[in-house]
């Protein structure tokens, strides 16, 4: 099992969940975030005075998968994500020791 | 001139009564029936200036950061009730009682007097004395709103009250019997229509010595002097507080007519209306056209702030004015608080909502524009009267500035600043996003 994160743009978020969902993904966390990369920042200008926004909105998005369906998963990301422009984010993947399922107590592959 | 407009009015109430042919179509109001509608005018046009106060409170809460946003509403809600609490024990008798030229009377606890009118008595352009006492008050509220707003997010609670305390019971009272009340000023021939100096220009005084001696955030100026803009959190709420703004300035210029008993004075409360919304327009779009063209971008707390430097110009004159001139001296407001507000930044004088701009700085600006149009006005008498109360107050309110902060001290500590006013004198939050309420 893998832990897939996510760092994209936030008008992606629909776009991510629709595609992902269409290849047996079952669920997904999204939080807002905001951080920097090869993009920076830009400037905004408050009252006469310029000032610099370093670090940008973005979503993250976390899934955890079995085994079998991370390749796919992290291409259907990248595909759906990807503008061509800078700032579209990065892809990450974690080992993933551990799942349980609350309501039923099922573990691992099962709670997925 | 409050009370020579009134004789002006009675005066022209008097000369209809003689032209009265028995019989014709349109009669002068009786007495009583002028009275009423003189009562009316005030108490109506009253409540109108006292929902300025939501307005003052909204377009501070949207100025100010999240994390000082429930102290900002404290403080303007506290310091209109402490402006009502003092105009009645000594406010408006110091203002309006026995003026010999320079003061009132210091006699304590105003209190109603409608006897004569009771008894079935009206003197001309007479009006009970609650509704004027009412109208009067909610100006006081005003000029003490004034100071909230620049001092925000650095200020005590208390020490701020306090400051409002004195404000609002003897210093206000004392400049504005010199005009209002028939002092020196008006006798001379200076005129403020509903206030522009003796209002907004006080308020912005007040606020100006309060800015210089407390200081600039923390944060606002970096050590090179260059401006580190703190944007407001809720620039929504910053629009809707100037709207009320706008909204309760028609009470505000409109009930300075005061009187409503004849088809005179109704025909200046409603050019006087009429010249008030579009000295806003002017100022708006005085600051829009002018923000696109120096910074490329059309900034919106520049145009909120260019609406109340419009109100604040007309505000000295706003029935004699044609309408065009009215947008005029609206939209030199404008542009006055576009080149005020980055000019204050480069004196590091910290005004967190552009107060000093648009209300001092136009204060001056509209008490001298009233010479444009009303002919018994010079720009000389008007400027002895803006320099003499910018004096005063300047003196009064730095004396009591530094009387707060050499003894109980008047700015927050260095970390109630930066974990917010909020969570040091309130103990809560304005958003409380995680925890109990979500």
């Amino acid at each position: 099992m893998k832990l897939i994160m996510a760092i994209i743009k936030p008008f992606k978020l629909d776009d991510v969940r629709d595609a992902l969902t269409s290849i047996g993904i079952d669920g997904l966390t999204a939080t807002e975030v905001k951080g920097f990369g090869r993009q920076k920042g830009h400037t905004e200008i408050y009252r006469g005075a310029e000032y610099a926004i370093s670090f940008l909105p973005k979503i993250k998005i976390e899934l955890a998968v079995k085994d079998d369906l991370v390749e796919q998963a992290v291409e259907t990301i990248m595909t759906t994500a990807k503008t061509g422009q800078i700032g579209d984010g990065k892809i990450f993947v974690y080992d993933l020791s551990n799942v349980v399922r609350i309501r039923t107590g099922e573990t691992d592959a099962d709670a997925l | 001139m409050r009370e020579i407009r009134i004789n002006k009015i009675a005066v022209a109430l008097g000369a209809a009564l003689i032209a009265l042919v028995p019989g014709a179509a349109s009669a002068a109001v009786d007495p009583e029936t002028a009275y009423v509608l003189n009562s009316f005018s005030f108490l109506l046009n009253g409540a109108l200036v006292m929902w300025m106060a939501a307005g003052f409170a909204m377009l501070e809460a949207g100025l100010v950061r999240k994390k000082n946003t429930a102290t900002i509403c404290l403080k303007n809600i506290a310091l209109y009730s402490v402006a009502g609490l003092t105009f009645y024990l000594i406010g408006y008798n110091l203002m309006y009682l026995d003026v010999t030229g320079f003061i009132g009377s210091f006699s304590p606890f105003w209190g109603a007097d409608d006897a004569a009118a009771l008894a079935g008595t009206f003197e001309d352009g007479g009006y009970s004395a609650s509704s004027d006492w009412f109208f009067q008050m909610v100006f006081v509220a005003t000029a003490a709103s004034i100071v909230s707003g620049t001092l925000a997010e650095r200020i005590k609670l208390w020490p701020f009250l306090t400051f409002v305390l004195i404000l609002t019971a003897i210093i206000y009272p004392i400049q504005g019997s010199w005009v209002w009340g028939g002092g020196w000023l008006s006798e001379m021939g200076f005129s403020d229509y509903a206030g522009s100096t003796l209002v907004h220009s006080v308020g912005g005084w007040a606020a100006l010595t309060g800015a210089i001696i407390l200081g600039a955030r923390k944060g606002k100026y970096s050590a090179d002097g260059r401006v580190q803009p703190i944007p407001g959190a809720n620039l929504p709420l910053a629009t809707l507080g100037t709207f009320i703004l706008w909204l309760g300035w028609f009470g505000f210029n409109g009930g300075s007519v005061l009187a409503l008993g004849s088809a005179a004075s109704v025909i200046e409360m409603a050019n006087v209306f009429a010249n008030t919304n579009m000295a806003a327009v002017g100022g708006v779009l005085a600051a829009m056209i002018l923000t696109q063209i120096l910074y490329k971008k059309v900034d919106l707390t520049m145009a909120l702030n260019g609406a109340i430097g419009g109100l604040v110009s007309i505000t000295a004159e706003p029935a004699d004015p044609s309408i065009g001139l009215a947008i005029i001296i609206g939209a030199v407001g404008g542009v006055l608080v576009v080149f005020a507000v980055p000019l204050l930044d480069k004196l590091k004088i910290d005004d967190v909502v552009g107060a000093i701009s648009a209300h001092l700085v136009c204060g001056i600006w509209g008490t001298l524009a009233v010479a444009l149009s009303d002919a018994d006005a010079t720009f000389a008498v008007q400027a002895t009267g803006i320099v003499a109360i910018g004096a005063f107050v300047i003196v009064t309110s730095t004396i009591l500035w530094l009387i707060l902060k050499y003894t109980v001290g008047i700015r927050a500590s260095e970390e109630d600043e930066a974990n917010g006013l909020d969570k040091a004198e309130l103990g809560l939050e304005a958003y409380p996003e995680f925890g109990p309420s979500s």
